[in-house]
């Protein structure tokens, strides 16, 4: 019987079955200030090294000030959570991307920019957004800082075997519809928990079509459906973009890698646990109206009344979730005005989803009331951005042009909303207090935040000329 | 580790579906290098009021009789969201050692098994129950017994749960899995041999 693309990748990597649990072998492990330093501390208490150095890639972006740092970080805490990564990183002599090495950026955004994500590895990282990386048919998934020690230590993970979840997208994206609304609707669809237990595998011809920027923000938000990985199996598409990557690999190495990396995709016998059928026919931009992202409409629905939900836990999600908002039920999103938007994060911080939102502003102001920021996604996407003039358009509109770093998607730096704010956001998690507490956040996409800057509230791309 | 036996305690309910990292432990309190301390700001926004310092009296850990608490009783896909371990660090560190719930997110799961923290999934029947139960009945307790996996009630109502046998015996004998998985050391390096002769640009990228 034929193998899914998830399989192939899984049986590549099974060191051996141990009485209850499979030991798995991880390729490549990413590691930032937040979750790394207690793993660190861990290896010394243990006398124990970090197995495979070159294996391993750490970067500080969590905690990273998005405005100038030339006078480093102001608050002590995060300085020492940084210094803390340097610190292990020398000692254990694991490679890094300090905060103001041009490379530094999103652990998500650097590892595929460098060529440090390759198809058919198994790949983790002390952070849920991991699941970004399968976007090149790579079994990358989120891990807590316990598990962080155990690949440092032993470059494996005691693993049980996920079961396998096919997404398969019918049809084209419409006008004004991106990769970001795609995967606000499936989770819409099959809720936050509509995943948990499973790896997804998306297919398709829009699949096949979307750029890897698109497949990243795909991947990215696998997790927000609670599966334990997104996958999407390599073609054409990922090898140009892997091509002379820095970390790729080069000559006779790159053939042989790409032959390999031709055969991983799902065999058409392949069975599944699990499918769903997603047609993008009907897919509309997407804005979310709650504090999780299954809580999500197109931008021209009006927010739920919960006296209408079919039961009581349902009723009070919606009940809090509007309270905490502060948003009347059956209100129209598009009414919705806003005091903030923020352009950046793991799911949108790539060069396509800023020339995607600097497209929008053709011009336009940001309106008077609203501050907004775009925050790249790494040092290099600074750079292109640059080159491309993107930042001048960004400025000339009011918005602020700032350093890379996760910002203001989780608000461990300055960068966060004020009590009661509302935010049209481009990242990946609109909990309550996430980008700050009492902060309001709507998750849209690039294009749909940069008009929502410009208009003061959300507006239907489609119809913005 | 510390090993999880047998558990016989106070029961608080948390009456929300979709409990996410960030309500257990937001992120300012991320910024430790710690794994202690974190107990004094589990559920920090919705457990002190706009001050950040006095207890909300709504909050139902902040009630006299849930004092004691070290069981948790929640709603469906508990610990959604972020990986941060500082999650089950800050409920070990108030006192939690078992949480009850119809299902807890992934990561948020095997980080629980990591810290001596049983996570038991119940039906959506048996919960509901729960929640009514326990605001009925001060000081109500529940006993949480893995060698047998059940979970019984003060009217000696018992249900079994389903855990798996490796994730049981980790937790029975609070074992150490690097310590497991270095006993297999030679395996990785046989493993790491094949393959690089198999996928040999696995092995050397140009580094940083």
């Amino acid at each position: 019987m034929g193998r899914t693309l998830f399989e192939k990748v899984w049986d590549d990597h099974v060191v051996t079955e141990t009485e209850g649990a499979t030991l798995l072998y991880i390729d490549r492990q990413l590691v930032h200030e937040v979750t790394s330093p207690q793993a660190f501390e861990g290896l010394r208490l243990g006398g124990r090294p970090v197995r495979r150095p070159d294996a391993t890639l750490a970067v500080p972006d969590h905690n990273v000030p998005t405005t100038d740092r030339s006078r480093g970080i102001q608050d002590p805490v995060s300085a020492l959570q940084i210094e803390t990564l340097e610190e292990n990183a020398r000692s254990f002599h694991v490679p890094i991307f300090s905060m103001n090495d041009i490379r530094q950026g999103i652990v998500h955004v650097i590892a595929p920019e460098q060529g440090f994500t390759l198809p058919g590895m198994t790949m983790v990282c002390g952070d849920s957004h991991t699941s970004t990386h399968g976007a090149f048919g790579t079994l990358a998934f989120g891990i807590g800082t316990s598990e962080v020690e155990h690949v440092l230590a032993t470059q494996t993970l005691l693993q049980r075997k996920p079961k396998t979840f096919l997404i398969r997208i019918a049809g084209e994206f419409p006008a004004g519809t991106t990769a970001k609304d795609l995967v606000l609707a499936l989770i819409g669809r099959i809720g936050t928990d509509g995943g948990t237990g499973y790896v997804l595998e998306f297919s398709g011809p829009a699949i096949r079509k979307l750029s890897m920027e698109g497949r990243m923000t795909v991947c990215n938000m696998a997790i927000e459906a609670g599966a334990r990985a997104g996958m999407i199996a390599p073609d054409e598409v990922t090898f140009e973009y892997l091509r002379n990557r820095p970390m790729s690999p080069k000559g006779e190495m790159w053939n042989r890698a790409v032959e390999a990396w031709k055969s991983l995709a799902s065999d058409p016998d392949a069975q599944y646990d699990r499918t769903l059928d997603f047609d993008l026919t009907s897919l509309a931009p997407q804005v979310t109206w709650g504090t999780n992202p299954g809580m999500v409409l197109p931008v021209t629905g009006r927010v739920p009344d919960p006296s209408q939900a079919p039961d009581e836990v349902t009723r009070t999600n919606i009940k809090n979730a509007l309270e905490y908002m502060g948003i009347s039920p059956g209100t129209p999103l598009e009414s919705l005005k806003i005091d903030r938007v923020f352009i950046g994060s793991c799911t949108n911080g790539r060069i396509e989803d800023l020339r995607q939102a600097a497209s929008a502003i053709r011009g336009r102001k940001v309106a008077s009331h609203v501050s907004a920021m775009v925050v790249p996604g790494s040092g290099l996407v600074r750079v292109q951005a640059e080159m491309e003039g993107l930042d001048r358009v960004f400025v000339e509109a009011g918005f602020e042009w700032r350093e890379p770093g996760c910002s203001m998607c989780l608000g461990m730096n300055p960068d966060q909303l004020s009590p009661g704010e509302r935010c049209a956001s481009t990242s990946n998690r609109n909990f309550e207090g996430r980008q700050g507490k009492g902060g309001r956040t709507h998750l849209v996409s690039p294009a749909m935040a940069a008009a929502a800057a410009i208009a003061g509230r959300f507006v239907d791309i489609r119809s913005w000329s | 580790m510390e090993p999880f036996k047998t558990l016989d305690a106070v029961a608080a309910p948390i009456d929300r579906a979709n409990i996410d990292t960030d309500a257990i432990i937001p992120k300012q309190f991320l910024k430790t290098i710690k794994r202690t301390g974190l107990g004094v700001s589990l559920f920090y926004d919705w457990r002190y009021l706009a001050d950040g310092k006095t207890p909300n009296p709504e909050f139902v850990l902040n009630r006299e009789r849930y004092r004691n608490t070290r069981i948790l009783v929640a709603r469906q896909n508990f610990g959604s969201g972020s990986s941060r371990e500082h999650a089950p660090w800050a409920l070990l560190d108030f006192g939690i050692r078992s949480i009850l719930a119809p299902s807890f997110a992934d990561i948020f799961y095997n980080n629980c098994f990591k810290n001596g923290i049983l996570p038991v999934r119940l039906s959506e029947e048996q919960i509901d129950r729960l929640f009514r139960e326990i605001p009925e009945q001060s000081g109500y307790r529940i006993a949480v017994d893995l060698p047998s996996q059940t979970v019984t009630l003060p009217d000696q109502t018992r249900w079994t749960f389903d855990i798996d046998p490796f994730r049981k015996k980790c937790l029975l004998e609070g074992l150490d899995d690097i310590a497991l998985t270095l006993s297999h050391k030679d395996r990785i390096a046989e493993y790491e041999g094949r393959r690089k002769a198999e996928a040999p640009w696995l092995f050397t990228h140009t580094g940083a």
